[in-house]
């Protein structure tokens, strides 16, 4: 296929429709909410618009910094887990028939239909005490008795782990499916085992797709609300409870706007330096 | 999950709820006379939809278009972004007292002409909401009590305090309401440790009931901002105590679920709805004709059969009788919320409680 570089306005003419929906569903309401969280706090009402830094004043404490703190070290757990679990998983599926492909994709994909709450209520079960999967472990004699595993913060991870899965699976797949087997089968004749060859032939060639696939898994397990409050304690919830809590019980938008502008910051900067590290280890 | 629970006071409903009001076409508008009145969703959205829109619209002649509402808060702030942009999602709302509150002081209710409402006269006066200036801003639609509940199975024996959610017998056992605003704990401190809600009057009152609550905490094992979760869990005998509404606890055990509701001898939480008007809506007359047709004691006692919930009007107006009033109500003093604490400190009352449950 011949590229080259657009000649006349009219070769842009194509990105406009996907640059007018950006503006009018992502720039404009970010840019809404940046102005709203400058905006005055009516207390026991609602806001005025002013521009004050009460909003961002009253989130650099050390309380809102712990929970900022957790929810990026729960996301780049979920991000760990997931990357660690479906790339063997992946890698395995890339060699299997097509028609088993096909299989594990579709169930993988109907996975992704479900909703978080479903998802949250049925692990809440899973988990429970009295209808859970300790019964079964009872059941075959290596329990003595069947005890409940949520709250916890093993119950909010698996959920959400759970939940990610799949897209990380679909992201993964395009590249492993490319990868080429040469490679692998050279390692293999000059007498690495496969455990070893995976280790330093295809993860070493899918280095960045790793880190692109570890970022978006982080940037979604961030977002999660709904999961740490079915299936954690209080001090597991992360920010995104809070400025739920703000935003809809408290009717105070502009702490809400604040924090949700404050957790977008800094994810742009963790983003940010894990690209420029990225280029960095590339260089060397 | 069982599709009878009240949802009313639900968080889940309220991405919900809200998107399909701006899907849905206004189907009525064709009609003559119509209405939109938001209720809680649910079960108690049927019930309204099933004993009483009907009746009304013979009577009157105005078509009822129900409008599901999440909880409290949540439709309050729906409602003042569309006010904002000149709309109505709902004419008239049936709002918690907190909220009510809290859309008085943005002037969000249209002031209601006592006079077009010939029935408030059988109101109790605490069910009556006005402005500052008197203006009358909402009229008691139902009351509800938030009760000791818990689950017989476990508990062969019904607790009598609240005192028994400081017991350490039952570490792990509570759930809980998660807000400040809508579990009425602090009140509920108050009244059973420190002699009565009083003790709120001042920042150190209310650190004093903070520190007693915070004995709590390993006690809970659920905070919870969605109704189904405890009442599941509840039934079940997973979270065997808690703070759940008396009404729906009653219908619960009414289909044979394993749950009773207590009236602790420090009272139940008592808090109420009022039926409000948005200043977006054109629809006034309307909505007097149809808050005054709520008020009348016959359709507050159809309320307490069919709902559960307590009257907003003096007991003696209706034809309740002991057993059916004993239902839905209860003669210990109940414990009533301190509504002006949620609006004069509230975000300072935010920010203690957060810390103290997520800390």
């Amino acid at each position: 296929m011949r590229r080259e570089p657009p000649q006349t306005i009219g070769d842009y003419a194509p990105l406009l429709f996907p640059a007018a929906m950006l503006t009018i569903f992502f720039v404009v309401p970010f840019g809404t909410m940046i102005a709203v969280s400058f905006f005055q706090r009516q207390q026991g009402g609602f806001y005025t618009p002013a521009f004050v830094f009460d909003n961002y004043g009253r989130f650099l404490s050390a309380f809102f910094g712990g929970v900022l703190g957790f929810s990026l070290m729960m996301a780049i757990a979920v991000a760990l887990c997931c990357v660690v679990l479906a790339l063997p998983f992946t890698y395995m599926l890339t060699r299997m028939a097509r028609s088993v492909q096909v299989v594990w994709l579709v169930a993988l994909l109907s996975v992704l239909s479900l909703s978080e709450v479903i998802i949250g209520f049925a692990w809440s079960t899973l988990f429970s005490r009295t209808a859970g999967i300790t019964n079964i472990l009872v059941a075959l004699g290596l329990m003595g008795e069947a005890k409940a595993l949520t709250p916890s913060f093993a119950a909010v991870l698996t959920g959400m782990v759970y939940q990610a899965f799949p897209y990380t699976v679909l992201v993964l797949f395009p590249a492993l499916v490319r990868l080429d087997p040469t490679l692998t089968e050279a390692a293999r004749t000059l007498g690495a085992s496969p455990l070893k060859a995976f280790f330093t032939v295809v993860v070493p060639a899918l280095r960045n797709t790793i880190v692109a696939t570890l970022i978006m898994v982080f940037i979604f397990a961030l977002g999660s609300y709904l999961l740490p409050q079915l299936l954690g304690r209080p001090q597991h919830w992360t920010l995104s409870v809070l400025i739920t809590d703000q935003a809809i019980y408290q009717s105070n938008m502009p702490f809400a706007a604040a924090m949700a502008v404050f957790l977008v910051l800094v994810t742009l900067g963790l983003v940010a330096l894990t690209v420029i590290a990225g280029r960095k280890g590339e260089a060397a | 999950m069982n599709i009878n629970s009240i949802k009313r006071r639900t968080l889940l409903g309220a991405g919900l709820a809200g998107a399909s009001m701006l899907a849905m076409p206004a189907v009525l508008r064709a009609q003559d006379k119509s209405l939109k009145v938001g209720v809680y969703g649910g079960y108690f959205k049927d019930s309204f939809d099933k004993n009483i829109f009907p009746d009304f619209t013979k009577a009157t002649g105005i078509a009822i278009e129900s409008v599901a509402e999440p909880t409290g808060e949540a439709w309050l702030v729906q409602l003042e972004q569309a006010a904002r942009a000149g709309q109505a999602p709902a004419d008239v709302s049936m709002m918690s007292q907190v909220a009510m509150l809290k859309g008085q002081a943005t002037e969000l209710w249209t002031p209601l002409d006592m006079a077009k409402i010939k029935n408030a006269s059988h109101l109790l006066d605490r069910f009556v909401n006005k402005y500052p200036d008197g203006r009358v801003a909402g009229v008691g639609a139902v009351s509800w009590y938030i009760t000791l509940v818990t689950n017989t199975d476990v508990y062969k024996e019904a607790p009598t305090s609240w005192s028994a959610f400081w017991d350490s017998a039952n570490a792990d056992k509570l759930g809980l309401l998660a807000l400040v605003s809508n579990s009425f704990l602090l009140e509920v401190t108050a009244k059973t440790f420190m002699g009565g809600t009083n003790a709120l009057d001042t920042e150190e009152g209310i650190l004093k009931a903070f520190e007693k609550l915070a004995e709590v905490k390993p006690n809970v094992r659920l905070w919870y901002r969605d109704e189904a979760q405890f009442e599941q869990a509840l039934k079940s005998g997973e979270i065997p105590m808690g703070q759940y509404y008396h009404d729906v606890t009653g219908l619960a055990a009414a289909d044979g679920h394993p749950v009773r509701s207590t009236f602790p001898k420090e009272g139940g939480i008592q808090d109420s709805g009022c039926w409000a008007l948005s200043r977006a809506s054109q629809k006034a007359e309307e909505a007097h004709i149809f808050i005054d047709y709520m008020s009348q004691p016959s359709i507050q006692a159809t309320l307490s059969r069919k709902v559960g919930t307590s009257p907003t009007v003096k007991r003696e107006s209706t034809d309740l009788t002991d057993k059916e009033f004993a239902a839905v109500s209860s003669d210990i003093e109940p414990i009533v919320p301190r509504y002006d604490l949620y609006q004069t400190k509230s975000d300072w009352l935010n920010q203690k409680w957060t810390e103290l449950i997520v800390g």
